[in-house]
């Protein structure tokens, strides 16, 4: 859609068109104003708006959060069959940006490079050729990222079958080019290539890193991924709009309400619904749990990586604590599924405040316990506090986010931002660090969790004792089964709904929250069919990974150990 | 079928050099195999192949609130070449499936697999182009534990249904080996 058809543009649309019109862009780059203002360019300017989007002293969209392809094959009123679409953020003014790229050729679709303007966007272009065939000219290593290397065709695209597999062996594996050749030079130890993973205990999952060596020193390194890809978008694409809550569950699995969080959020917003105020605090309170859980999981594993073996014990307990508690809600324990769109799927139980009130007592002791043994620790300190450095500057280059982003010395949190549900009416902090090392990302986590513990507290205090936790639009919501046994017009809405999904007004939208582990976002189109036309996620701990290969350069190894644990990568989400 | 009575078991915490059996005699009578199958049920070391969600769940089995280690399972090994268990808990894609096989060939005989949850089992709800339907594609697997993830417990059941088969010399694997090196071309 361009200009002419949607003259009317306010607030930061309309902001933004007159600075791009008074720009070398003008007359190349026109905006309109959807659920964020929107750019439409053509490949060949996209290097520049970029450039000017960041550098502009009225945009400053310095944090660059996701870049991925839209197949339209099957989707009406679009101008071209491929397009891709950007996602840009501006810490310093709070405002976003998106920017769609359609590319004209069906053929050969190409879009060129950004990695000179955002160093962030490396991976993602990887991504979207890998996913999608596109070219991308100027791109330093463009090798498929998610796929095994012997994977043919391209798999997100609309007239790709979602079960067509293919036989991969190990001698299809793609060593890259720089580690196979040997370093030598007079005088000096011949350089090692080694290769860390894919199953090495400290990979936290499955993550491959070819790593150079000269002596114990990393020169070089290249991180290989993909070894969890399972298809999320493809797969949610081939489901209905709540059928996708289950996978949303295995992104992140160490804290998977908050995944479901974001998703139906997405959802709702574009159906234009509210849920009421019990469902939205069980959702936050249940997050808040979950973040918990998922900082637990991390320092705990990150201690274990560097020898410090009791505080995992002690941090584990907290999680089974919490399990009790979303067991008792949902009836699982660790991929909950427990959100639907409009609401929740059940009611939490009568003793759900005193179970929560429970926890809040007894997960400071925990923490206390291994703050005691471990943040003043001789041992802990020298392996992290100087280790694994990310300046500011590179932190928001690389589109890091969340704890990683924090512990650089911004104060970026979505809950802060850009709050939704009860965030702006709690009291609380949101910590930082400004060393931007590994002992710095610790410390952060450990005071988040005693913040997630402090918006429990006050959400528990307004949590009304009764009340509806769904919205009571049956169009959306399934109406309760004792209706549906007895009156014909709710089994109607309960078989649609079955039988055809919910009916999603046809357009897109993205929406963001605060994940464990930074933003993590939600880009739905809907065609008007019961499930997804294309759903992206946004992965937080993508870029961050993406970082790593460059954060680990000049370290030890044992370093790169200790680093890939703060990092926290939950390889479901970093793969999908 | 060789069951060891249980008056023909060591006594609690004595060691088969010293002094056991009912009456403080220094010797027991058994068969080789019953011992050997005792010794094997009670010190199954596990390699965690931690993949995705299960691995999570894996965590809680050897966390202290569930504690593996009372079924003689807590020495988790990272290295095959140390383990006689393989956990594969979680889903295996297409791009893992040569790394997974190769760490079975890596373990030393005789040696067993769990196959922890439904992605491992068969590729659970990824019917999807990047994901192996079944790690039974590539490997053999001895006990499959249904789940998404499975409850702790269930890992439990299946490794005490295991412990079971060792002891009743069912899944011994010598027999396997054996037949497999007589159906080798010579």
């Amino acid at each position: 859609m361009t200009v002419a058809e949607a003259p009317v543009l306010s607030g930061p649309a309309e902001k933004l068109a007159a600075r791009l019109a008074g720009s070398p862009l003008s007359g190349r780059a026109s905006v309109a104003e959807r659920d964020l203002p929107t750019v439409e360019v053509e490949p060949a300017d996209w290097p520049e708006t970029a450039r000017f989007l960041r550098d502009d002293p009225e945009c400053r969209y310095d944090l660059f959060l996701d870049l991925f392809g839209v197949d339209n094959l099957k989707r009406r009123g679009q101008r071209t069959r491929f397009e891709a679409i950007a996602h840009l953020h501006s810490l310093s003014r709070g405002e976003r940006v998106r920017v769609r790229i359609p590319l004209p050729d069906p053929e050969k679709p190409s879009i060129p490079t950004v990695t000179g303007v955002y160093p962030a966007a490396d991976w993602f272009e990887r991504e979207m050729y890998d996913m999608y065939g596109f070219d991308v000219p100027g791109h330093p290593n463009l090798h498929r990222l998610l796929c095994h290397d012997a994977f043919v065709g391209h798999a997100l695209r609309k007239d790709y079958a979602p079960g067509q597999r293919w036989f991969y062996a190990e001698e299809d594996f793609r060593m890259p080019d720089w580690a196979r050749e040997t370093d030598e030079r007079a005088g000096h130890f011949e350089t090692q290539t080694i290769s860390i993973g894919p199953s090495h205990p400290a990979t936290h999952g499955i993550i491959h890193i070819i790593a150079r060596l000269d002596g114990e020193r990393i020169v070089r390194a290249e991180t290989m991924i993909g070894y969890l890809h399972r298809c999320f978008e493809k797969m949610s694409e081939t489901h209905h709009w709540n059928g996708v809550i289950p996978y949303t569950d295995r992104l992140n699995y160490v804290s998977a309400m908050i995944n479901g969080v974001g998703y139906v959020r997405t959802v709702e917003k574009m159906l234009g619904i509210e849920i009421p105020e019990r469902g939205r605090l069980v959702r936050t309170i249940l997050s808040e749990f979950s973040r918990i859980m998922d900082h637990c999981v991390c320092i705990g594993a990150n201690l274990v990586d560097i020898g410090a073996l009791t505080n995992f014990t002690y941090l584990y307990q907290n999680r089974e604590n919490i399990y009790d508690l979303i067991e008792a809600c949902c009836g699982a324990r660790l991929t909950v599924s427990y959100v639907r769109v409009g609401g929740l799927a059940i009611d939490v139980p009568d003793d759900f405040v005193p179970r929560c009130r429970k926890l809040l007592d007894s997960i400071p002791g925990f923490l206390d316990d291994v703050e005691k043994l471990v943040t003043n620790n001789r041992i802990v300190r020298n392996r992290l506090a100087g280790t694994g450095v990310v300046s500011r500057e590179q932190a928001i280059a690389w589109g890091l986010t969340g704890p990683m982003l924090r512990a650089s010395g911004v104060p970026y949190d979505v809950r802060r931002a850009r709050p939704y549900d009860f965030y702006d009416k709690f009291d609380w902090d949101v910590p930082i660090a400004t060393t931007g090392d590994n002992f710095g990302r610790y410390l952060v986590r450990m005071e988040e969790m005693r913040q997630s513990l402090k918006i429990i507290r006050q959400a528990l205090e307004i949590f009304p004792a009764r009340g509806p936790v769904n919205s009571d639009d049956w169009h959306v919501v399934l109406p309760p089964k004792d209706a549906v046994y007895h009156d014909m017009e709710s089994l109607i809405y309960h078989f649609k709904l079955v039988m055809e999904g919910i009916r999603v007004p046809v357009g897109e939208r993205y929406e963001w929250i605060e994940g464990a582990n930074g933003e993590l976002g939600f880009h739905a189109i809907s065609i008007g069919r019961g499930g997804p036309y294309r759903l992206r996620v946004r992965p937080p701990c993508f870029p961050s990974m993406a970082a790593f290969e460059k954060i680990i350069v000049g370290g030890t190894v044992s370093d790169a150990v200790a680093t890939l644990g703060t990092l926290n990568i939950i390889a479901g989400e970093l793969d999908r | 079928m060789a069951v060891i009575k249980r008056e023909t078991l060591p006594a609690h915490g004595a060691s088969p050099a010293g002094p056991i059996g009912p009456s403080g005699t220094d010797y027991l009578t058994t068969r080789l195999e019953t011992m050997v199958a005792w010794a094997r049920r009670n010190s199954l070391w596990p390699f965690p192949f931690a993949t995705a969600c299960c691995g999570i769940e894996f965590m809680s089995v050897a966390a202290p609130h569930y504690d593996v280690s009372r079924f003689g399972s807590e020495v988790i090994r990272f290295s095959p070449r140390q383990a006689d268990l393989l956990i594969v808990a979680g889903t295996v894609t297409d791009k893992l499936a040569p790394v997974l096989r190769k760490i079975y060939e890596q373990m030393p005989e005789p040696k067993w697999v769990i196959s922890m949850g439904v992605c491992a089992s068969s590729g659970g709800f990824y019917r999807a182009y990047h994901v192996t339907q079944g790690i039974d594609e590539i490997i053999p697997v001895d006990i499959y534990v249904p789940g998404c993830p499975p409850t702790p417990e269930q890992l439990i059941y299946a490794i005490m249904r295991l412990q079971e088969e060792i002891a009743s010399g069912k899944k011994s694997r010598d027999s396997r080996s054996a037949k497999a090196a007589a159906e080798q071309p010579a």
